[in-house]
């Protein structure tokens, strides 16, 4: 190369410099976006905030309604997406032999992880709404989130079993176990903070989408709470979605409280699994 | 005591318990195809109605610029105009910020900045699309307009939404991205110290080439992730299905306008509520198709290195 090396030294220096730049350009504006709605939230929360009911076609009171619903659908994605995402898991990492039904499985897998949420959301007024009649309800909504939260949680547990060291299957096979009881006792042992965390980024996810509960378990508004899954409830990220497109006149400061208490929700669920992966990496002894 | 006349027994034993729980995981790992049989059946199910609706023909769907199902009128482009404009914006954002970062992070970051960034990036990603939304129509839209002045820019628009979007789908490019540089054999950046260039030259020149194609999946996937996204654009980008690739200007995506019909009174069976099922049809070709290339591109990449 004929420039010298003192120039290609500062084209180093300029090319990581930008790149440093850049990458503070990347995180910056999202950053920026949680900084934004944490100030302007603040202000907006209180106890009658948390607890109460919203009144003045909603201008007005609180926001408990969607903040129960927003539990519930979390806890009702949970009850089916969970079971049925780990034994996925457990069969693809332990079981699945190397052939077209498994190829083909891994196919839909990651093909259903990249489908649109909003898609979800008509497939779900289709199948559960509609065909099943079970209406728009939240048991409707948490199947609808149950079935797009499944790619994450099958992926992230298989991750997790297939990290745990082949070793301790052989000792535990070799000492008399079956392959069932090898991976109830020690396998899963083993695995359980790497599903636990990719299963409440599975729910997280959930939690915060507005999309496929659009049409199969969302309520403009309510004023009780729902008392069977059978009911329609309010849910946190669509009265966001509600207040800010489709309600004139809405005090602003409501809206940024909604926006922060759906974010301190979701990044709480966050920073929970993180911290679950951190204690287990540095507990862990393999 | 072992009777020693009878040969010892090593063949394995049936186990009817061990037996049903793998029949149980088997099917819980088979669901995900059902899964997607029943997408495609529920979705094609209703957007045959459609098609088969007399008001409607093909012909019409996939080339009128009109969409205005009130009087008729169903034309896709109208719809498909707006989400290609703002997935264009989305990824023009995306794609050099979004590498940068990646190259930064996999090929000069101290560990100390890289065990800071990359948890960042990643709790970021978690950010639910709707609060992305409220910001694009709260925050970025009255900056741009304060910089366009308001007569050139509306409330809603697309350049607003597309930007956020872009920000949005910035962790998925740039974590995708790190995984294929990180992935490039260490034999390649030393071969490249060994002929004397620098870490940079090194990491331009001989690690990005040799990871491109996982980048070209990344960006694949980051297209395919704008396509579908729906919260920013129906929050942000106007309820108005116009023609029109002018990012100034509102306009309806494919997405935002299946979230704008929830919010009437929609009547099951009517030509409308079909229709949707043939929107979110194309959007499920759509993001099939780029899912599949992606995959078909990083296993081309895997072929390399093996």
């Amino acid at each position: 190369m004929k420039s010298s090396s003192s120039t290609r030294n500062l084209l180093q220096r300029l090319g990581f410099g930008a790149m440093t730049l850049m990458t503070l350009a990347t995180v910056a504006p999202i950053v920026a976006v949680v900084i934004y709605i944490l100030s302007k939230g603040g202000s907006a929360i209180s106890w009658e905030f948390l607890t109460g009911f919203p009144h003045d076609g909603m201008r007005a009171g609180g926001i408990l309604p969607a903040i129960v619903g927003t539990l519930y659908l979390t806890l009702g994605t949970a009850l089916f997406s969970v079971p049925l995402g780990v034994a996925a898991a457990i069969y693809l990492a332990e079981y699945a032999p190397d052939n077209k039904w498994t190829r083909l499985i891994r196919i839909a897998i990651i093909n259903l992880a990249g489908i649109p949420s909003v898609v979800y959301g008509l497939f779900g007024l289709g199948l559960f709404v509609i065909f099943l009649n079970f209406g728009t309800s939240i048991l409707a909504a948490s199947l609808t989130l149950s079935i797009m939260t499944l790619p994450v949680i099958i992926s992230t547990s298989e991750e997790a079993l297939r990290a745990v060291p082949q070793a301790f299957r052989t000792v535990s096979i070799s000492v008399g176990a079956t392959r069932w009881q090898t991976i109830r006792r020690i396998v899963l042992k083993e695995a359980l903070p790497g599903i636990l965390t990719g299963v409440i980024l599975g729910l997280e996810r959930a939690a915060g989408e507005t999309a496929p509960i659009l049409f199969t378990g969302a309520a403009f508004f309510l004023p009780r709470l729902p008392n069977s899954p059978f009911d329609a409830t309010m849910a946190v990220p669509y009265h966001l979605f509600v207040i800010s497109t489709q309600v004139p006149e809405m005090p602003i400061q409501i809206q940024y409280g909604t926006a922060l208490v759906l974010l301190i929700f979701v990044l709480g669920m966050n920073l929970t699994a993180t911290v679950i992966r951190s204690r287990a990496r540095a507990k862990r002894q393999w | 005591m072992v009777n020693m006349n009878r040969p010892l027994d090593l063949r394995k034993k049936p186990r009817i318990g061990e037996s049903a729980i793998q029949a149980l995981l088997f099917f819980a790992g088979i669901l995900s195809v059902f899964t997607t049989l029943a997408i495609v059946f529920v979705l094609g199910k209703e957007a045959l109605l459609f098609f088969n609706d007399p008001e409607v023909t093909l012909a019409e769907f996939f080339t009128s610029t009109k969409w205005a199902p009130a009087i008729g009128d169903f034309g896709i482009w109208a719809l498909v105009s707006a989400t290609l404009t703002t997935s264009a914006i989305a990824i023009l954002v995306a794609v050099p910020l979004g590498m940068s970062a990646a190259i930064y992070l996999s090929e000069y970051a101290s560990p100390r900045a890289r065990s800071i960034l990359k948890p960042l990036l990643e709790i970021l990603a978690g950010i639910p699309t709707v609060v992305y939304g409220y910001f694009a129509l709260l925050f970025v839209t009255p900056i741009l307009r304060s910089l366009t002045g308001e007569d050139n820019l509306g409330v809603y628009n697309m350049l607003s939404a597309g930007l956020v979007m872009g920000i949005m789908i910035l962790p998925l490019i740039s974590s995708m991205s790190e995984d294929a540089l990180s992935a490039v054999p260490r034999s390649l950046r030393e071969a490249a110290y060994a002929m004397g260039a620098t870490p940079f030259e090194a990491s331009v020149q001989v690690v990005l080439p040799a990871a491109l194609s996982g980048i070209g999946a990344a960006v694949i996937v980051g297209i395919s992730r704008a396509v579908g996204e729906t919260m920013i654009v129906a929050v942000a980008s106007g309820a108005t299905s116009e023609f029109t690739f002018n990012p100034l200007q509102a306009a309806e995506t494919m997405t935002a306008h299946i979230a704008r019909i929830s919010g009437g009174d929609l009547s099951y069976n009517s030509i409308d509520y079909n229709s949707l099922f043939a929107i979110a049809l194309m959007l499920f070709l759509v993001t099939l198709v780029l899912n599949l290339v992606s995959q078909w591109v990083v296993a081309k990449f895997r072929e390399q290195y093996e």
